[in-house]
């Protein structure tokens, strides 16, 4: 071909790639009244006819490693505040049941854009430690970081497919950040005490859970279908279930971990997609 | 010959030139591939073969993290970010700046480079620079509210009260990839990443430095905690907290008191109107095991003589006062990250309990035959053993270097501790014994405390990040072998060395200095002040007789004609 040519062809070639890819749509959907975060009603997008539940328990097997002491002496104002020596999070199990698992449809949604709800979900810093945890947030929605502890914190995120963020809250104070990627899942820490850990899941649906201490957890008004749930722990790594959901049906399921999942590699993001290829070389 | 020619030339090209010529490769990729890959490696990811010997290590480029931007917390760097680290490089870290020895398009070029390695330059908003404005207020008045909101804020976590990078979560900082990393030391300018001016401080705090512990702080002007007025009044602070570039003399001078008692005490008021010469300090890196990663970069030194009696004051800083139970994790941690293992990201600490020490390179102290003299390398924070020399690890050390003699000209002992034919004198003090010793050395293994008694007396106090010690010594001593004897009028060769307990150095892991010189001020004559006088006087005189002898003759020559 000749010049002129190759140049109309990447035209053509360029206008089409606009022209298909498109923008993120405006479903003007209205979010729902009482969504305080994902997991909760996914309001008007879902018929709650034609939509059914996943509940659930997450349990544990065996005995589970003790939990790591947390020395808070550089930070007096903190280390006051508790009546028992605190300790890590890193595997919270009560009478056989794991709490701070992040269960969420993985695959098998239909093509519909959930609107991020316009409730922030909060994340506080109290007694130099995040409440909670684990935390369940939507793309585009608000995430409400709170200082309730008054002394210097910074939050530090740390995510693969966002873009994180390091802030300073040094007093009582409010500050609102939001993902715009789906990742699972999120690390955040502070620099300034060292011990203080919490992880953020970010979907682009509402469809996500946190077990409580009781390990119990519930995904409601999914659309019928055949889906895929995954069930993340911070020590204890992933598993994945298919459920096949019916309308105005409840299936249960249990995601069983044990001790020796302990010190499995443990996902945190999907590995970046390195570089594009450079133009014509290597 | 010709016919054959042809086809075989065809085969060469096919086989020679199906690696893309210089034309089709992107602009930048031979600058990227020549001056770059070797820190960076070859796909951007910090990766190269000299990056295990560098902390912090060298940028990914794949995660679009850059720590030195005018956009905000999180957010990708502007392309000017990006070519204003490429030209200044980054002084705290082993990045250098480019923009004497490439040309400004070459470092364009480069800049394309590097956003290619990362898809979140295609996938993200460009960001919007946060634009800084013009600094507001300056001089004693805002350096005042400075350092107070500097307390309010709690900068000192991590900065500690005088900034010298020795806050209470100074030990346990980790960056992106989870190795350890230091709160800048303040009181160091000249290593600040992105520049010292007080433009280039604010910029820090509004954009926080992505993939370092240092957030930012703009949320804090939109949540009315501090005004940005307030905010700049931080930086005068902070930016006052670094003397300008400190002038490294290669002599030291020991003024001559004539009047008064010599100071005896680090904390003499007395020591503020003496001058102070900077020695800057290196990681040893000529005899293995090298050191990369040091803690003490340099060494304030003032001296005083009397014509009698030496007193130096030496000052360094140090964010531990070795041992340090708080810092223990940090000696695990920093051993891992220099070990020639790369941490995955994201590691936790090791615990020290964990970790069995790594095989340490130390001075052994004394002659083997001697057994109340042992080795200096310790398993964990133990007293020295009675008469131990103590150097390193687990406390913190610093030995100054002399020659045995005053050399004539300018030969000199090894500057690494001396020879096994050309011993050096040393002064050696650890945090871990009160005083300081002398010594001789025959080359870093081999480092013998003089015996008898020692001329040196010695006193060190440790605040804030910063130790001072206070040697005094005779000008003459006792003769012995090995002392080197003081006195004024000379250049003396004197190097300086150091070591941060819980920074895991001891013996070689440690830092160095060049040979510099001392010079004790002699005391100055009233010949000073007669000769040049007479020497005026007599060139006068004679000059005025030559022009009255030379106008006498010209007179006579006149009035013979």
């Amino acid at each position: 071909m000749d010049l002129s040519m190759k140049r109309f062809v990447s035209l053509a070639v360029a206008a089409l790639i606009v022209g298909c890819g498109g923008g993120a749509d405006d479903t003007g959907g209205e979010a729902a009244d009482d969504a305080a975060g994902a997991g909760e009603t996914a309001g008007p997008v879902v018929n709650p006819d034609s939509a059914g539940t996943i509940t659930g328990v997450v349990s544990f097997e065996g005995t589970p490693p003790a939990p790591e002491p947390i020395d808070m002496a550089e930070e007096p104002t903190c280390a006051e505040k508790y009546t028992e020596p605190p300790v890590k999070e890193a595997a919270v199990v009560s009478d056989g049941n794991l709490a701070n698992v992040y269960v969420y449809v993985k695959e098998g949604l239909p093509d519909l854009d959930f609107p991020a709800p316009s409730e922030g979900v909060t994340l506080d810093q109290t007694g130099c430690h995040y409440v909670p945890h684990v935390l369940a947030i939507q793309v585009g929605q608000p995430l409400v970081i709170k200082n309730s502890d008054g002394i210097l914190h910074n939050i530090n995120t740390q995510p693969s497919q966002n873009r994180g963020f390091n802030i300073s809250q040094p007093v009582e104070m409010e500050t609102e950040r939001e993902f715009s990627t789906a990742e699972v899942m999120i690390p955040v820490k502070c620099d300034v005490h060292g011990w203080m850990e919490a992880y953020i899941g970010v979907q682009d649906h509402p469809y996500a859970a946190i077990s409580g201490t009781d390990g119990t957890f519930s995904l409601e008004n999914l659309p019928a279908g055949d889906y895929v749930i995954e069930a993340w722990h911070e020590s204890f790594g992933t598993q994945t279930q298919n459920v096949t959901v019916g309308a105005q049906e409840t299936q249960e399921i249990t995601f069983t971990f044990s001790g020796e999942m302990a010190g499995l590699p443990v996902p945190l993001g999907e590995p970046l997609v390195l570089h594009a290829d450079h133009a014509g070389v290597k | 010959m010709r016919r054959r020619a042809i086809p075989l030339a065809a085969l060469a090209v096919l086989v020679v030139g199906a690696p893309v010529s210089a034309q089709e490769a992107a602009p930048g990729e031979d600058v990227y591939d020549r001056w770059c890959a070797g820190c960076h490696g070859a796909e951007g990811e910090g990766d190269g073969p000299a990056a295990g010997t560098m902390l912090p290590r060298p940028r990914d480029f794949t995660t679009a993290q850059y720590q030195v931007r005018s956009t905000p917390s999180g957010a990708l760097p502007t392309d000017a970010d990006i070519l204003h680290v490429i030209d200044e490089g980054m002084p705290g870290t082993a990045m250098p700046g480019w923009k004497d020895q490439l040309s400004e398009e070459q470092r364009q070029d480069l800049v394309d480079v590097l956003k290619g390695f990362s898809t979140f330059f295609e996938s993200e908003e460009p960001a919007e620079p946060i634009d800084a404005g013009s600094p507001t207020g300056g001089g004693e008045e805002a350096v005042a509210a400075g350092r107070e909101i500097y307390e309010k804020i709690e900068c000192w976590k991590c900065h500690g009260r005088q900034g010298r990078g020795d806050g209470t979560s100074a030990p346990t900082l980790e960056d992106e990839d989870g190795l350890p990393i230091r709160a800048a030391d303040l009181t160091e300018g000249w290593h600040f990443n992105g520049g010292s001016s007080v433009e280039a401080i604010f910029t820090r705090f509004r954009t926080g430095m992505n993939g370092t512990p240092m957030p930012s702080f703009s949320d804090l002007i939109e949540a009315e905690v501090v005004t940005e007025d307030e905010l700049w009044q931080v930086a005068h602070f902070v930016k006052s907290l670094s003397p300008e570039t400190p002038r490294v003399s290669e002599v030291v001078r020991a003024a001559l008191l004539e009047e008064g008692e010599l100071p005896t005490a680090v904390d003499d008021e007395r020591w503020s109107e003496v001058e102070r010469f900077y020695v800057p300090l290196v990681g040893q890196i000529i005899e293995e095991p090298r050191w990369f990663a040091p803690s003490v970069d340099g060494v304030w030194v003032q001296a005083l003589h009397d014509g009698e009696e030496l007193v130096v004051l030496l000052s360094w800083n140090d964010p531990s006062r070795s041992p340090d139970p708080a810092w223990d994790e940090w000696t695990a941690r920093i051993e891992a990250a220099m070990s020639g293992e790369v941490l995955p990201a994201g590691a936790a600490a090791v615990g020290v309990a964990d970790t069995a020490p790594a095989a340490v390179d130390s001075l052994p102290a004394g002659a083997p035959a001697d057994p109340a003299v042992a080795g200096a390398s310790q398993t964990g924070p133990t007293e020295p053993p009675a008469g131990g020399l103590a150097i390193g690890r687990p406390y913190d050390s610093l030995v100054v270097q002399f020659p045995t003699a005053i050399p004539g000209g300018m030969e000199r002992p090894y500057f690494l501790m001396g020879g096994a034919d050309d011993p050096v004198y040393l002064w050696v003090w650890g945090s871990g014994r009160e005083g300081a010793l002398e010594a001789a050395g025959h080359g870093f293994g081999d480092v013998r405390p003089l015996g008898g008694e020692s001329i040196l007396t010695a006193a060190a106090e440790y605040a804030d990040g910063q130790w001072r010690l206070l040697v005094r010594r005779p000008l003459s001593g006792p003769e012995a072998e090995h002392r080197l004897q003081l006195g004024p009028g000379r250049a003396i060769p004197m190097a300086i060395f150091a070591w941060d307990g819980s920074n895991g150095e001891s013996g070689k892991k440690g830092s160095i200095s060049t040979w510099y010189f001392l010079y004790l001020d002699r005391p100055s004559g009233k010949g000073v002040y007669v000769w040049p006088a007479l020497a005026t006087l007599l060139t006068a005189g004679l000059g005025l007789a030559l022009v009255a002898r030379a106008q006498r003759r010209s007179r006579e020559g006149a009035d013979v004609t």
